[in-house]
This record gives structure tokens, sequence and C-alpha cells, in this order.
């Protein structure tokens, strides 16, 4: 059978293939199939000719098999440092084998792949911060899993994600009517608390106009509602778009550019649409990562920007807090040990790093904010990016992955986490429930709230 | 056979061997791509080449990146040993004295106590090199057939070289089979992963342009290799 009812080379464009796959439950008829699923060897080759250009084949030719990026990768050690999770070696073993052969390869060596790209590496590119011929293998595996997407061997949950994109333009059955409810509904929820709190949506010519992660609207709504909050508090001018408000990208973890591609252009076209003068994205590092870091490359943007100046919710936070749109009162600041988790995708990915702290500088009484180690640029992924927080068959591998973030918080003695990202808040909340270390762990939207001086005229009136 | 090996053979060697590396170059330029690195290499050059900089000088200054501050022995033996396969070939008197002769120039010269040094610094560092293959399963996992024989074609003409200038055996041999090693590592340079002397430059800039323009340049956050 080469290619299977859910498990092949077509990716998933109605709602009707959606739901059937949604249907296999754990993905076991789709696994099964993909036990029989034939490689394309030529269409694989083509794609390999087509897209490796120099930067990537010297990559794979001059490895000098030194060893170095060994210690750099924290899945290396938290997994026993046995050598088959040496950077290099799963790079060369699996992307540099299919090159070697042209693409002639068999079904077993693709699921081989398959698993070393989803589940021995998170792509955070911190082994490239570690190769003195600047290898970033994270990259490549990212090449790889756009490879073997386009050859059907994708873990279910990502083939079904990249589906959501696909269809709903949005990692979740999120409708536009759904969102632009959602929004009514968390405007009025709040009012009362907040008088004249609104959700603007599809406003043209705002100051900012706001995006976020699917999973906001569908399952922490009150997310929203914070930024809304936040946001009238600073008295900002600002919208929500009601189509191309979803800034995530499965599609991105799961290596389907094509989707990656029309998703960013949606996004773009609501900027164009309402000419806000720049964008805000929430507290998401992926999300950032694929809007407004690789997005304009995907939109076939030469300049490599976005079309408006598009910012992380920590760079707005950064500035209210800066400029005294926002105040904190200071008697409600944080005054317990409190570590801060760097995303990878926007501090490793784009410098980010000080901004982070800046804010802490404003909402943690001094003395008590402790750093990881390493930290910065140089801290370890979360243990769940890249995907593999959401892929159940590795499940296993993801809490495994999860020590070396936990051995990290310990070190610092502190019981709150400040984790300004969805994976990482996700990867954090898992580790304390599989280790059970006694953390608590926050978005800063509530952090926030919960400490600042509102002015009297935006107080509700005591009758 | 030594008017040969340093006429001739001397001449197609260094055409081969330099011709051969700026090819490389070349095609390595040539082959980027910015949708596909998505890296806007051109119209952010200005940020690329301060990144790219910033990206080559903490891998050639020792100790500089974070990488070799957290691995001083094998940093001190690494630098040793390049600037060992560098610095002795190109400011050895017996080299210059060729030199002299072709065209009547020379560079300055190391004392023969110093260039002694640096090339046994060379053999201990390759042995070291060889011995960290076999011992550490990080790095035998990843060695093949082929390291090995990379790392024997470049300390050859060390060995060799040591052998002559000892006066050890049939002298007029020994420089010959120095001579011809020499030409053996000159020429694989552009067809082996020796191709590193120049596209390390290449790959250490690309990725600095990467940190430079798209991951924190443009941002005002310089990356702390």
């Amino acid at each position: 059978m080469p290619e299977g009812k859910f498990c092949n080379k077509t990716p998933i464009n109605t709602e009707e293939q959606l739901k059937a796959t949604l249907g296999d439950k754990g993905g076991k008829q789709y696994y099964e199939e993909m036990n029989h699923l034939d490689v394309d060897s030529d269409k694989l080759w083509a794609a390999i000719q087509k897209t490796m250009k120099s930067r990537t084949k010297t990559w794979l030719e001059i490895c000098a098999h030194c060893g170095l990026c060994a210690e750099s990768c924290f899945l290396y050690q938290v997994n026993g440092r046995v050598p088959e999770q040496v950077p290099s070696y799963k790079i060369q073993s699996t992307l540099g084998v299919m090159v070697k052969k042209k693409g002639k390869v068999d079904n077993e060596f693709m699921q081989m792949c398959m698993e070393t790209a989803w589940s021995k590496c998170t792509c955070c590119n911190r082994c490239g911060m570690y190769c003195p011929h600047g290898i970033d293998m994270g990259v490549m595996f990212g090449y790889l899993r756009g490879l073997l997407y386009s050859q059907g061997f994708v873990p279910w949950e990502l083939k079904i994600g990249s589906g959501m994109h696909r269809v709903y333009r949005a990692q979740m059955d999120v409708t536009t009517e759904d969102w632009v409810e959602t929004c009514e509904w968390m405007a009025e929820e709040n009012e009362e608390d907040w008088p004249g709190l609104e959700i603007p949506v599809d406003k043209v010519g705002a100051d900012i106009m706001y995006t976020c992660n699917a999973r906001e609207p569908k399952h922490y709504p009150e997310d929203i509602a914070e930024a809304a909050i936040l946001f009238h508090v600073a008295g900002e001018n600002w919208t929500v778009p009601s189509e191309g408000w979803e800034q995530t990208s499965l599609s991105m973890f799961a290596g389907d550019w094509e989707c990656c591609k029309d998703n960013v252009l949606n996004v773009y076209a609501a900027l164009e649409r309402l000419k806000p003068k720049r964008a805000i994205g929430t507290e998401c590092g992926h999300a950032h990562r694929a809007t407004v870091i690789e997005g304009p490359y995907w939109a076939g943007r030469p300049d490599g920007q976005p079309p408006v100046p598009y910012i992380h919710y920590v760079e707005w936070l950064a500035e209210a807090l800066r400029t005294g749109k926002l105040k904190i009162d200071p008697a409600k600041r944080i005054k317990e040990p409190v570590t801060l988790q760097d995303s990878c995708n926007y501090v490793r990915n784009q410098g980010l790093k000080n901004v982070t702290r800046e804010i802490i500088s404003y909402i943690v009484e001094p003395g008590y904010f402790v750093e990881m180690a390493p930290n910065r640029e140089h801290n370890y992924c979360c243990g769940g990016g890249g995907g593999f927080n959401g892929i159940g068959l590795y499940r296993e591998q993801r809490n495994v992955a999860l020590r070396k973030k936990m051995e990290q918080i310990l070190d610092t003695g502190a019981k709150l986490v400040i984790a300004p990202c969805h994976n990482c808040w996700d990867a954090i909340r898992d580790l304390e429930e599989e280790y059970k270390i006694g953390i608590r762990w926050s978005f800063l939207k509530p952090l926030v709230i919960k400490m600042l001086d509102v002015p009297e005229h935006l107080r509700p009136t005591e009758e | 056979m030594y008017d040969f090996l340093t006429g001739p053979m001397l001449w197609a060697t260094f055409i081969v061997s330099f011709g051969g590396l700026l090819v490389r170059s070349v095609m390595y330029v040539k082959g980027l791509s910015w949708q596909l690195d998505r890296v806007a290499y051109r119209p952010q050059m200005k940020y690329g080449i301060r990144g790219g900089l910033r990206s080559i000088l903490a891998f050639i200054i020792p100790f500089r990146a974070r990488l070799w501050r957290v691995r001083p022995g094998f940093t001190l033996v690494f630098f040793a040993f390049h600037i060992g396969l560098l610095v002795t070939p190109i400011f050895l008197e017996a080299h210059n004295v060729m030199l002299k002769n072709a065209f009547g120039i020379s560079l300055p010269t190391l004392p023969t106590g110093l260039a002694d040094v640096l090339a046994w610094t060379c053999l201990a560092g390759g042995l070291f090199l060889t011995l960290r293959r076999i011992a550490f399963p990080e790095v035998r996992i990843i060695t093949t057939f082929y390291d090995y024989l990379l790392l024997v074609i470049t300390v050859m003409p060390f060995i060799t070289g040591l052998i002559a200038r000892y006066e050890m055996g049939d002298y007029n041999f020994w420089l010959a089979a120095h001579i011809l090693s020499g030409e053996i590592w000159l020429l694989a340079l552009p067809f082996t992963k020796l191709s590193h002397v120049v596209l390390f430059f290449m790959s250490r800039m690309q990725l600095g342009m990467d940190y430079g323009i798209k991951r924190g340049g443009m941002k005002g956050t310089d990356m702390a290799w």
C-alpha cells in the first residue's frame, strides 16, 4: 500500500479530511499506514537539488567531526550523553545520508529520520553557537523536516496541526466568527471592572494591531482580556483584525512551507487592510518567529521585514513601563525569588534578551530576581520546543527532555518562573506535573495586571 | 627529482590549490540564496557585515567565544595546532630562502628554535586530535577513515620536515618526501574538507550575517558568541 488513507504525501486541505484524521485516535492507523508508505526518491532528490544551496551543502561537507557540539545539546546532556545524541551525528546520519544516497532511501530510513528530526532536536539552534564552523544544525533539522513532510513522514499531530492551519488559518478550529465573538465576550465580561474596556475589531488606522495564538480564544480567553486591559490602561489606540489574527505556525514545526507562506500572507493582508502604525504579537515564541522573523522570507519580502514594524509583546511591555504608560505600584512588586525563561525563538533568534530583564527591573523587588545558568542566548530550550510538546508518540522522550529545565530552575531556588512564551509555559507546566518540584509559572500579563497602579479615571466607580 | 618538485610541480600545486580555493569561495557566495537561507544579505548589508565580522573574530581569537572558554584545554591545543600549521611553513627560513632565490624577496623568518617548537607543537596537536577521536565516544561516533586520512595528510609535511631537519636517514630522500607531502597537503585543500581554510571564514561570515541581520543585530543586540 503506497499511500495510506491518513498517512500519505498529500497535505490536509479540507475540514472533512481533518476530522477523519483526528478521528483516528492517537494516530493508530496513521502510524500503521506509515510502515507501508513508499518513498518517492526522484521527487526527494529533485527537492534537495532545488533547495540545498551552498550554505547547507557546505555545512554538511566541512563538519570537522570534532564533537564540540555534543555538550551544547541539552538532549545529549539529559539522555546519558549517549553518542547517538551528538548533534553532528544526528544530522549526518539523517540529512547527510539522504544527500549522499541522492534520495535513494527506504521507508525504515525515513522513519528513523522522522524520529530524529522531531524527538531528538527541538530546533533550538543552540548547537550553532558552539560550532567553530558556525554550522547550525537546528536550521538543518528544520530543512530536513520540510523534506520529510513532503514525503508524508511526519508525526500525526503535526500533520493535523498544519491541516488546521490550511483549513482554518489557525492552529485550532477557531473560525472568524468564533474569534470575533470571543473578543466581544471578553470585553463584556471585564467591562465592569474596567470601565470603557473595548476590544476594537477591524479598526482602520490604529496605532497597534494585535495578533495572538489560537489557543487563547480556544482555551485561555482571559489572555485576550488581559491584553485588552493592559492596552486600555496604557491608553493605546489599538485593534485586532477579524481575519489574520492568528500568528502561530504549527506548519513551521511540521515543515509545511507552503502553508507557512499562506498563513503569514494572511496576517500581512490584515496589516495592509487595517494600516496600523505597527503590530504587536502575544507572549509566544514560535508565533513571533513565524510571523516576524522567518515570515517575511516565506512571503518573499527581500528586505526581510514585515510590512509594518512588528514587535513581540515583551518589547511593547518594556516600552510601556519605561515611558510610564503603565505604572507599577512598588508595594505590589514580586517579593520572592523568581526566575525567567528565555524563549529560544525570540532570544536566540532575535536577540530580545535585554527587554525582558528591563521588565523584571520594574516588576520584581530588587534582589529577588535569580538568573538561570546559563541564560540569554546561551539558555537551554524549555524541553518542549519545535513541536515536541504536542507529539504523543514522543511523550516519553519529551518528559526526559524537561529534566534540563527542571535542573536549571531548581538551581535558582526560585518557586516562580516567568515564561513569556506559550511553548515554554506549557513545558514548565508539564514538568511540574511530571516531576512535582513545587513551582508556579506565569505569563507576564497576569503578573503585571495584579501590580498596576491604575489611574483614578480608569477605576470602576464605587456606588 | 628535487628540481621537478620545486619547479613545475610546485607551480602547478600553487595554481591548483590557490585557484581551487578561490573557486570554492566564489561558488560559495554565488550559491547563497537570501530566500532559502532566510537572510536579507544585500538590503541589510551593513548589519550583515558587522555581524559577520563579529562572528569570525569571536572564533579566531582564543577564549573569545564561550565555546573556547568552557573548554580551555582543548582550546589551547587547538589554537597551538592551527598556529603552528600556518606560521611554520610561511615564516620558515628554509622556505624563505627559496622565495629569495626565485623572486628576490623574503618574509621575516623564525629563529630555528622557535620553528622547531612550532613544528613539534603541530605534531603533538595532531596526535592529541587523533587520540581524542579514539578516546571520546562523542567524537568516535562521527569519526570516519577520511578524518584520519586528512590528519595524516596534514601532519606528514611536519614529520618528513623534522626528519630532514635533524638529518636522520637519507637527507635527499626525506627532503623530497617533505616537499611532496607538502604539495599533497596543498593540493588537498580545495578538494577536501581542508577547504575550511577559506570556507571557515565563509560559513562563519554567513551565520554571523544571519545573526547580524535577522537574529538580533537589527534589534540592536549583539550576539554574545
